[in-house]
This record gives structure tokens, C-alpha cells and sequence, in this order.
């Protein structure tokens, strides 16, 4: 999905503040990314990541990664304006490599997953989250 | 051999035929004046399996006018495909003859004149009689209610939706999911729930703290009919806590859950479900994209959206079946299920033309008891209208107006906000509107009328945020356009949200609109706590009553490109 500048308004949930977040490209994102690659090359697939498609309050989005295999799982809120979310390491007695949080939203963005195999290569997954201030539903 | 897809595709050819033949004598008799409760309910049963669907009823217990909507806009995969058809297009699909009874129950054109040739449709002791008159062919039929049954009316309000729950425990449904009913609030919704003598699903309602399914709402149930076993899955509507106020139901979170769907299929399958329903609240697009991605749903009854098909819709090996609103339709489909699969279907829409078919006397006896308490308050005439009085789909309707001239006159406002919601029945030129008319198309557990200063520019947010026109169907949210008085605008459908709204313009002035300048907004329906204001349904009858009789003139303030 194309992101246009537009659609990281970040909407207020209570219809009250509204600001404009300039979208840098995920600039942060991306460098985030790189540090936890070191800049090797990042596939799509071998990690789940769910997310609702759209937030039912964006203060408190229901997130989970699983990747089965993986030594760590990077989680990042690509629109925030510090995306960082967290790093799951897991040790050799993981009983399965997979966990959940709740997030911040700030507006409509993607979420993504890169997760660090035990072979050394890395795996990524994304997902759009609608942020919408609500109402109308017929 | 003979796989199963040619059977889906030859009991498709069949039913189409079927259909056909239906419509095609539908107009025949009425032309001769012989349009019968034989002929309406005329089907030659199949197979071993019936279900019997009715959905997004609105708390409509007795006949009434709906005109069906006029606009209907696809966008993506959707475009030009049912139910994205509407009109002149609609019957040249499906065959349906100018003038006939079919086109007056599927159809808006004309609408005016054809009411007053085929009456009323609907009316729950009518739909009693044809649920009857299905189980008294096949008793193990299933009957399955998809929701939005506990909402619309003046009565349904009052009780706190126990009048549609006594007159719909009278029809014995099997399953029901849920919309608008959790708008009574979480606790009544509990208090009606624990008592009901069916199963009330939902695999994807789910506990908002921890994130798990409740106990309250099972995801699905296991029925043995004839022998057969078939499972209902039931989808309550995905967007809940986002189109209607979350504060009212806290404890829950819903969402489309496709995955947990596919999770459920194959359990009910392991048990040993040999055809897997799925009633759905989801609205047929969103419908028609899980029908894609979760695989082995053989049948799934779609609500939400009030389509009103003549046939189902097939993707893949799935049959999507929509059964229309306001009581005006009942589904009945028999399947073929043999060798723990489904070998075929046939199907038809009913309509429920209220002169024609015969009311169930017990029904009928039960629906005026609910009213009697209110009779005075509902019959008190409010005004007369010289104008067609509907909905009328992704934009505003007639009724839309009105409701937001009378925002703007009555709460003193430059424009004004009415939700985009389909439900409601219509009123024909002159016609009295009485306030249980009015109650019909405004009644809600939210319905206070905000007034409230707004910047252009936040107008603007506000219309880009809703126009729910977007490709993928799971990121549509539900709803339809909000429906604005007293402002014109500009939306083109194709481009993406953030750019689609321009030249919006007061329309009392005629200037376009300042994103720096104050606005005075009149609105009701908010989904934010502590709103205050008087209730809508007041603000409109007073509107009406000093009127006396309204005339609301074609609204060509909404440019619509793109479609």
C-alpha cells in the first residue's frame, strides 16, 4: 500500500488535537532496521505478524510476531515519530519464538516485524493499521 | 466423475434459471392480478438441508415502505459487480421486467407509483407465516437472524429492544450475531443474552482486556438436522467499537479475525461438520474478500449492508447469500449435502409483499401487544411530506436532508452532520409522518444533537476520515458517506483517502470554505462520551411540526467523480 503525505495525519481520538507528522520515509525506521541487520538483505516471509486492520483506539493497538526459529524479533511502529517498539531476544530454551504487546498509534501506518533466524538471515512482515477518528457505521 | 465445482456450477445454472423463471412470473401475474402467497413461496425443495436467513431487521415489526438505494458505489475488485449495481442495471442483470412486482422490491426507479400499485413490504408476522410455511415442508430447517434485529424503532428504544426479543423468540431463530444491538449498552446486552433461547455467535468477539474469546459468545454451534451436520460460525460486525461508540461496550473488541476463521472452519470440520455456514454481519464486500482467504465456508449469509440479491454470489466454492433489511426479505436455501460435502444449492430471495402473504395471527397478536403501551405516542401525526422520504445508500437520501435542514434550522448551525447509516423505511408523497415514523429513521442510544464550532480545515478531516471508499474491503469500515446539510462538496472515489474531497462550499453564502475559519456544526450520532445536546428525533419533530408539510427539494450539492 502507497503511503502519500496525507495519510499520516494523525487524528486525535477524541477529536481534539490535530497535527500534521511529516512522513520522513520512515528515516528512523529504516535506520533502525539497519542497525538490527547490520545491512544484510531482509526477506519477506517466515514471520507472522497480526495486527487489526483497523485500530479499534489507537492509544492501545492488540500486536503479535511469531517466527518460528528466529533468535530476535524487532518490533516497529513505521509512522510513530520514534518508532521503536521492542526487541524480543529469545535464549536456545525458548519454548516457541513468539510474543504480543499492545502499541501507540499515532495515525494510520505500517507496522513491522524483522525477525533474526538462527541461521543468520532475516525475515520481515508488515501490515497497515488504519487510525480513523470513527463514527458513521450504518 | 463428476467433481464438486461441476455441481456448484450446474445447481448455479440451475438456480439462475430458477430465478429466472421466478421473476419472470412474478410480473406475469401481477399484470393479471393474481400475484399469490402460493407463488411468493413456490419452491420445489432440494436436497436434505434448509436454511432460512433474515437479517438487519431494524426493529421494523410491522409493514412499511423501503425504497431500495439509488447509489451503491464499487470501488477495487468492486466496481461494476453486484451489489455495486442498482437501477436500470440491476433488472437488466437479473432479468427483472419494467413495472413488475420485482423491480418494485429490488429497484428504486419509480418507487412512488409502485408502492402504491404492489403496498407495503415486511412485517415480522408476515415473515412468521413464510418461516412457517418453509418448516411446515422441512422442520429441521435453520433459521438464522444475522443481526442489527434490537435497534430502529420507537418501541425497540423504549424497551431496550425487548420487544423484538419476545417477537423474535416467537419465531424460534437457531443462531443470530450482532451489530447495533450492542448499542444498548454492554450490561443489557448481557442481561438479554444469558436469557435467550438460542445461540448468540460471534468468533470474533472477543474480551477488550485480555484478548480472548468470551464465554458469552460461543464462535460457533454444531447442529444435527436429518441426520446432517451442519456448523454455524457466526461474524458479528467487524468495526464496532470504531463506527459506534466503544464506551457503550468497553469489555469487547472485534475485528474481521480472518485467521481465527480459518481456525474455526477446520475445527468444526474436524468434528465432524459435514457443511459449514458462516452468518456474518460483515457487509458483502468484506464478505466477499474472506470468502477468498478462509477456505472450506460453504455458505455464508451476509448482513450489514442491506443487499437485497436475487441469487448468490459464488467465490470459489462458496455461495454468498444477502437477504436484504427491514424485514422486507427472507432467504430460504436448501442445500445437498451428501458424503460430508455440499453437492449443491438452491435458492430464493422472498419477498414480503404485506398484501399479499397472509399475517401468522399469533405473531401478529404479539407485535401489537408490545405496541399497545405506546400506541398514542407512536400514531400522534407530526406533520405530512409532499416529497419521497428515503435513504438513500452511499450519499444522502431524502430523509437525510430533512434531518439536516433541520439541524441547521432548528440548532441555529451553518452545516450540518447526519450519520451515514441505511436503515430506515420510506414515506410516500403525501403521506402523514407520524412520530414513529420519525423514530424509524432516527432512533439510537446516542442520539444527542451536538452543536459544536469547527475549523474548515477539520471539516475536511472529517469527511477524508470517513469516505470509506477504499480498495480493500477490510479497510472500509462499514459505513456509508456522512450526510452533510448546508455545505457542497466534491469527492472523487478513485483517488486515496487524504485527496479525494474538494471545493467544499456554504452553501447559504455560496463562498468556498476558510480551513482557518469557524464553522458553526449542528450534528447528532457521536461516538464520543458525555455529547450533549437535545435528541434528534425531538429536534426533527419539531422542525416538521412547524413546517406542517415538508417539501425537501432535489440535493445536487455532492459531486461524486470517480465511479
Amino acid at each position: 500500500m502507497d503511503f502519500s503525505r496525507r495519510d499520516t495525519l494523525a487524528l486525535g481520538l477524541g477529536a481534539a488535537a490535530l497535527t500534521m507528522l511529516p512522513f520522513r520515509v520512515n528515516a528512523a525506521a529504516d535506520d533502525a532496521i539497519a542497525a538490527f541487520t547490520g545491512g544484510a538483505s531482509v526477506e519477506d516471509g517466515g514471520i507472522d505478524l497480526g495486527a487489526p486492520e483497523i485500530a479499534e483506539n489507537g492509544n492501545t493497538v492488540p500486536i503479535d510476531v511469531s517466527a518460528p526459529g528466529a533468535t530476535a524479533i524487532l518490533l516497529l511502529a513505521a509512522g510513530n515519530p520514534t518508532p521503536g517498539v521492542a526487541t524480543y531476544n529469545f535464549g536456545e530454551l525458548a519454548g516457541t519464538q513468539a510474543a504480543s504487546t499492545r502499541i501507540r498509534l499515532a495515525g494510520t501506518q505500517d507496522v513491522v516485524a524483522i525477525a533474526k533466524m538462527s541461521d543468520g538471515s532475516f525475515k520481515r512482515a508488515a501490515k497497515t493499521v488504519k487510525v480513523t477518528i470513527g463514527g458513521c457505521g450504518g | 466423475m463428476i467433481s464438486r465445482r461441476d455441481f456448484l456450477q450446474v445447481s448455479m445454472a440451475a438456480s439462475a434459471l430458477y430465478g429466472a423463471s421466478g421473476f419472470g412470473n412474478w410480473g406475469r401475474l401481477a399484470a393479471q392480478q393474481r400475484l399469490t402467497q402460493d407463488e411468493l413461496l413456490q419452491f420445489d425443495a432440494f436436497g436434505n438441508v434448509t436454511l432460512i436467513h433474515v437479517t438487519d431487521i431494524h426493529a421494523q415489526l410491522k409493514p412499511i415502505y423501503f425504497r431500495e438505494p439509488e447509489i451503491n458505489l464499487g470501488v477495487g475488485d468492486a466496481f461494476g459487480h453486484v451489489p455495486h449495481i442498482t437501477g436500470a442495471d440491476f433488472r437488466k442483470l437479473y432479468g427483472v421486467a419494467d413495472g413488475s412486482p420485482s423491480h418494485y422490491a429490488l429497484t428504486y426507479n419509480d418507487f412512488t407509483s409502485l408502492a402504491q400499485t404492489y403496498g407495503r413490504v415486511g412485517g415480522l408476522d408476515r415473515v412468521a407465516t413464510v418461516i412457517n410455511s418453509i418448516r411446515a415442508e422441512r422442520p429441521d430447517a435453520l433459521l438464522l437472524d444475522g443481526g442489527d434485529t434490537w435497534h430502529g424503532s420507537y418501541t425497540c428504544y423504549h424497551t431496550e429492544g425487548q420487544d423484538m426479543v419476545n417477537v423474535m423468540n416467537a419465531l424460534k431463530p437457531d443462531a443470530m450475531t450482532f451489530h447495533w444491538e450492542f448499542t444498548l449498552g454492554s450490561a443489557r446486552v448481557q442481561e438479554i443474552v444469558e436469557n435467550l433461547p438460542f445461540a448468540a455467535l460471534g468468533q470474533n468477539i472477543f474480551d477488550a482486556e485480555w484478548d480472548e474469546p468470551t464465554d458469552l459468545f460461543p464462535p460457533y454451534k454444531m447442529f444435527e438436522r436429518s441426520g446432517t451436520k451442519i456448523a454455524v460460525i457466526g461474524q458479528a460486525f467487524p468495526y464496532m467499537p470504531i463506527a459506534n461508540p466503544r464506551w457503550m461496550f468497553p469489555e469487547y473488541s472485534f475485528g474481521i479475525r480472518d485467521e481465527r476463521m480459518q481456525e474455526m472452519v477446520d475445527e468444526v470440520r474436524s468434528m465432524g461438520a459435514e457443511v459449514v455456514v458462516v452468518l456474518s454481519h460483515n457487509g458483502f464486500d468484506v464478505d466477499k474478500k474472506m470468502a477468498g482467504r478462509v477456505s472450506g465456508i460453504d455458505v455464508i449469509l451476509s448482513g450489514h449492508t442491506h443487499d437485497a440479491l436475487p441469487e448468490p454470489v459464488l467465490v470459489g466454492e462458496t455461495i454468498i447469500v444477502a437477504s436484504g433489511s427491514n424485514g422486507k426479505f427472507v432467504s430460504r436455501v436448501d442445500l445437498d449435502v451428501r458424503d460430508g460435502r455440499m453437492m449443491g444449492f438452491k435458492h430464493k430471495l422472498i419477498p414480503i409483499f404485506s398484501d399479499v402473504i397472509t399475517p401468522d395471527a399469533d405473531v401478529a397478536k404479539l407485535i401489537d401487544e408490545q405496541r399497545a403501551p405506546y400506541e398514542s405516542q407512536l400514531s400522534e401525526i407530526i406533520g405530512q411530506t409532499d416529497s419521497l422520504l428515503y435513504r438513500r445508500g452511499n450519499f444522502n437520501g431524502t430523509w437525510d436532508d430533512l434531518i439536516c435542514d433541520a439541524l441547521i434550522e432548528e440548532r441555529d448551525a451553518d452545516i450540518s452532520m447526519s450519520p451515514g447509516v441505511r436503515w430506515g423505511p420510506s414515506i410516500l408523497p403525501g403521506q402523514d409522518i407520524t412520530r414513529e415514523d420519525i423514530w424509524n429513521v432516527t432512533s439510537m442510544t446516542y442520539g444527542a444533537a451536538y452543536r459544536t464550532e469547527m475549523t474548515g480545515e477539520f471539516i475536511h478531516v472529517i469527511l477524508e476520515d470517513v469516505a470509506l471508499f477504499n480498495t480493500d474491503p477490510y479497510y472500509q469500515q462499514g459505513g456509508d458517506m456522512v450526510r452533510i446539510g448546508g455545505m457542497g462538496y466534491r469527492i472523487d472515489i478513485s483517488k486515496p483517502q487524504g485527496s479525494r474531497i474538494s471545493e467544499m462550499t456554504l452553501l447559504k453564502t455560496g463562498e468556498m470554505i476558510d480551513p482557518a475559519k469557524t464553522y458553526m456544526v449542528a450534528g447528532w450520532a457521536s461516538v464520543n462520551e458525555g455529547t450533549e445536546g437535545p435528541q434528534i428525533w425531538d429536534v426533527v419533530e419539531s422542525y416538521i411540526r412547524k413546517k406542517g408539510t415538508v417539501t425537501v427539494s432535489p440535493n445536487n450539492s455532492v459531486k461524486v467523480v470517480g465511479a
